[in-house]
């Protein structure tokens, strides 16, 4: 059975047909992903399928879950020493959602170690490694989710985007990530990075497979108060008018900026309509606000991880104070950066300089982008503002590892749905672009990726 | 002026609620196994998130009206973060007045016994942490144990100004504050450590000491008159009082230092993303006032007039719905008000709280079975046993002996004698009305027939 190339969409039509099983298809992603496992490094933990007996529409497939969503009896550990062992419960609200349509589990991917990074090498596991070309990172955080779809180690997966997670890999790799409105997916068993930022998505390789995933997981959840029913009836946009951010765009290398407009060129064939917008007031403090709420809230969030519940179990001497001391050192270096940044923005004296203007930004961004996006359907820019880099240069230099946020972090201070597509490619590389919508347009955004996706026809899909 | 200057930081459980504040886990954690009652979101499992019980804030609420507090229209959550090991968060979401945090309700008031006014300067909503339990005693004991059930029981904290000057009135405020709530149906003297105190105390202009976690109004008096003869002690050396937090050590009556206080302590309080902010209406207000307040004191007074008595009175009237089936009864044979007022302030009320009853059947029959036979149940037990089959809408059954018609005739002619000299001066028909209701709260309404014709017979022969 080969499915190289295959959606994941056309893959399921085969199956209702009956013309393959699901079991012949669990069976090609496990092989692929068992071999390429050494190379890659997509998978944390890895699970043999059992013969599929599910009738929902899922029909028993097995999909890539990000290590950082909690699964029933399925050791979940954020690529952290902290959580090595660490097996939950119970099982977050998109995966109860999956399972209810009778998806099932193919593995855990890796990723940066509790989701804080953009290049996939901050992880206890070892760095995950982009299939395009196994130097270079396949970007993070959601890196062994992105590595799994581009590697036909999975059909689709399941990541997280807190400031460009999903969308990030997926422009690294080729692949198709869709970060819905913040709220659209209940992150009840997601663990926690920055609350008021991040979402659970989908990577995939058509936009498509993106829509039909997105729809199984969407809706309100009681077990999670910011969540609400987003629309999901199809929308039909037509000739879609679309608004560029030049000073977004600006923030890309020369190569990126290239594929990008020759992009434009191509969809503006196809009937889209495209403006220019030169200025964007707060694009100075975009990362800035974004760093100081992420760290500010993930420095409370982790601080559960003292190991007395569960977590390392550690022969320390002395009281509890010794032992969550030492407990704590299990954290890699870039958790424990973010964790005193986030400390120290909350201490007193800083909360208002940093935490409480941070906050104040985020509400004039918001107000911002709806404003500008008066008139229009969606924004396009670029998703990552170079390619891929080769593994150890970000570690070598962090300041440029922030930075290769700048352009994701948008659509999670206004709440927005984002999805990136391929728009092109660079040399072996991809180029990716996103369309940024409403907060509650996702079905609009999906749409008009779709479309794009069909003009552009960077890369083919049976 | 060497006043003492006492405030007071009330820790009160919401004991009406049947689960968490933010979890759907039984509230019910007194006498369990250690660690039965908890759940992801009790125990701070990563990934897992609160969600607020709304019944929460309406009870926390009631608080607020009784202390005469002023509710913000709109409130918020905050984390406060420290680690300890009963706090499986290392945080706990409380509500902040700070930061651009607003608490639940301000500026409200409780007046003493004496009639002197301690303001309250704010009520907010938390979660309580969970318990550290010691082998033996603390000192000795091997392990820490940690058991979770009490972790995310709903809190409200009432903060006092400094306002008190002696430890009577420090007692007086929280046995003040006791009455109070159990006027409002919230009877946490039958929880134990449901009421928790941490008391400032500063002596003569001096630095402020607190004194952490004393359960009940006589703790809080010993402690207090410790602690003013402690720090008096030390001024009258010309030593300075520091600044610090001391715990009260029941057996040995003294407080212990537990921490300096040299610097504001670092909670790093950020608004929990998690929560959106509670909002209150004028028209949640108007209702919970309307359940507790003109209406608990309207209700009281009406069984007073009834010529119930105080303590059954206010018994009652602390529950809504226990007044409700009181004044159904009332209306159906006045002359059950006794019976009925005792039954249901006692019986009735203990099998509510035991088995979580809320609502009350509308059909009454059952009851009024129960309470004509009062009299011939032999203990409470019973009594409970035949109001639990009324609540579930089974049929009421009383097996009692029937007298044979001889000796039922001899025992209604005994009744009559000894109520005969407050009936003779009456007219016949009222003669009969009062006896027959003695009779049939003695013998059951079945039995009416026959207890008519020989009534009728016995007054007739003593014409």
């Amino acid at each position: 059975m080969n499915l190289k190339g295959r959606s994941f969409l056309t893959i399921l039509r085969d199956v209702e047909r009956g013309s393959i099983s699901p079991d012949d298809v669990n069976e090609y992603y496990y092989r692929n992903a068992l071999a390429l496992n050494n190379t890659i490094n997509a998978y944390i933990t890895l699970i043999k399928p059992q013969q599929s007996s599910s009738d929902g529409p899922l029909r028993g497939i097995g999909i890539a879950v990000k290590d950082n969503i909690s699964t029933r009896g399925i050791r979940t550990t954020c690529a952290s020493r902290m959580l090595e062992n660490y097996v939950p419960p119970y099982d977050a609200t998109a995966v109860e959602r999956l399972k209810n349509n009778g998806g099932s589990i193919l593995g855990k991917t890796n990723m940066d170690e509790f989701a804080m990074g953009s290049s996939g090498e901050n992880s206890a596991f070892g760095p995950t490694r982009n299939p395009i070309n196994t130097d270079y990172v396949p970007g993070g955080s959601s890196s062994g989710s992105a590595a799994a779809v581009a590697a036909e180690m999975a059909p689709i997966a399941l990541g997280s985007d807190t400031g460009g997670s999903i969308r990030a890999p997926a422009s690294f790799t080729g692949t198709v990530g869709f970060k819905p409105s913040y709220g659209a997916v209940s992150r009840y068993g997601l663990i926690a990075y920055a609350n008021s930022l991040e979402v659970i998505g989908v990577i995939s390789k058509t936009v498509k497979d993106a829509e039909l995933l997105f729809k199984m997981i969407a809706g309100r959840d009681l077990r999670d108060s910011t969540s609400f029913n987003v629309d999901l009836t199809s929308r039909d946009v037509g000739r879609p008018r679309i608004l560029v951010l030049r000073s977004f765009v600006r923030m890309a290398d020369e190569r990126v900026q290239k594929v990008f407009y020759d992009s434009i060129s191509k969809l503006e064939r196809a009937g889209f309509i495209f403006d220019y917008l030169d200025e964007f007031r707060e694009i100075d403090y975009v990362l800035s606000s974004y760093y100081t709420i992420a760290c500010a809230e993930a420095s409370t969030n982790l601080s559960r991880y003292d190991g007395i519940r569960y977590g390392p179990r550690l022969d320390v001497a002395g009281n509890w104070r010794s032992y969550i001391e030492a407990a704590r050192g299990f954290f890699g270096s870039e958790v424990k950066a973010r964790i005193m940044m986030g400390t120290f923005i909350l201490s007193a004296g800083y909360y208002e300089t940093y935490y409480l203007k941070a906050l104040q930004i985020r509400k004039e961004i918001r107000a911002e982008f709806e404003r500008i996006m008066k008139g229009y359907d969606a924004v396009y820019i670029p998703t990552m503002p170079v390619l891929p880099w080769k593994i150890g240069e970000g570690i070598r230099d962090p300041k440029m590892a922030y930075a290769a946020d700048v352009l994701t972090v948008l659509p999670n201070l206004t709440g927005s749905p984002a999805i990136s597509i391929p728009v092109g490619k660079s040399g072996e590389f991809f180029v990716g672009g996103q369309f940024i919508g409403l907060r509650g347009d996702d079905m609009k955004i999906i749409s008009i990726a779709s479309e794009a996706e069909n003009a552009l026809e960077v890369v083919r899909h049976e | 002026m060497n006043e003492v200057k006492i405030g007071l930081e009330v820790h009160v459980q919401l004991v009406n609620l049947r689960t968490k504040l933010f979890c759907s886990c039984s509230s019910d954690y007194r006498g369990k196994p250690p660690n039965v009652n908890v759940c992801p979101v009790c125990t701070g499992l990563p990934g897992s998130m609160p969600s607020l019980n709304k019944k929460a804030v309406e009870e926390a609420l009631k608080i607020a009206i009784l202390l005469n507090a002023q509710p913000y229209p709109v409130s918020y959550f905050f984390r406060k973060s420290y680690f300890y090991p009963d706090l499986p968060k290392n945080f706990q979401i409380t509500q902040y007045d700070k930061a651009g945090g607003y608490p639940l309700a301000h500026d409200g008031s409780l007046k003493l016994t004496s009639g002197k006014v301690v303001r309250i300067e704010r009520i907010h909503l938390e979660e309580d942490p969970g318990r550290i339990v010691y082998e033996g005693s603390r000192a000795t004991a091997r392990y820490s144990l940690i058991d979770y059930n009490r972790s995310g029981i709903a809190l409200v904290e009432i903060v006092t100004a400094p306002d008190m000057s002696s430890a009577e009135e420090a007692r007086d405020f929280v046995e003040r504050l006791t009455q109070g709530l159990e006027d409002i149906g919230m009877n946490i003297k039958e929880f134990e450590g449901a009421l928790r105190v941490d008391v400032n105390v500063s002596y003569a202009g001096g630095e402020r000491v607190e004194i952490k976690n004393i359960t009940g109004a006589s703790s809080v008096e010993k402690a207090v008159i410790y602690e003013v003869f402690r720090q008096k002690t030390l001024y009258e050396k010309g030593i300075r009082v520091e600044r610090e937090t001391r715990a009260w050590d029941e057996k040995r009556r003294i407080t212990i230092s537990s921490r300096s206080k040299e610097f504001e302590e670092e909670y790093r309080y950020m608004p929990e993303p998690d929560l959106p902010p509670i909002v209150i209406s004028e028209s949640l207000i108007e209702r919970i006032k309307d359940e507790i307040k003109g209406s608990y004191e309207q209700r009281y007074e009406s069984l007073l007039k009834d010529g119930i008595n105080e303590e059954l009175a206010r018994k009652i009237s602390s529950n809504r719905e226990l007044y409700r089936i009181y004044e159904l009864i009332s209306s159906e044979d006045s002359s059950l008000k006794d019976v009925a007022a005792s039954v249901l302030a006692n019986e009735l009320s203990y099998l509510m709280k035991r088995d979580s009853i809320e609502r009350l059947p509308d059909d009454v029959s059952g009851l009024v079975k129960i309470l004509m036979n009062y009299d011939r149940l032999p203990d409470h037990s019973t009594v409970v046993e035949h109001l639990r089959k009324w609540i579930r809408g089974e049929e009421v059954v009383i097996k009692t002996a029937v007298p044979e018609a001889e000796d039922l005739k001899k025992e209604i002619e005994e009744i009559v004698r000894e109520n005969y000299s407050r009936i003779k001066d009456l007219e016949y028909n009222k003669k009969f009305e009062y006896l027959m209701g003695i009779l049939i709260r003695k013998y059951g309404k079945e039995r009416k027939k026959a207890l008519v014709s020989a009534l009728a017979e016995i007054l007739s022969e003593m014409k």
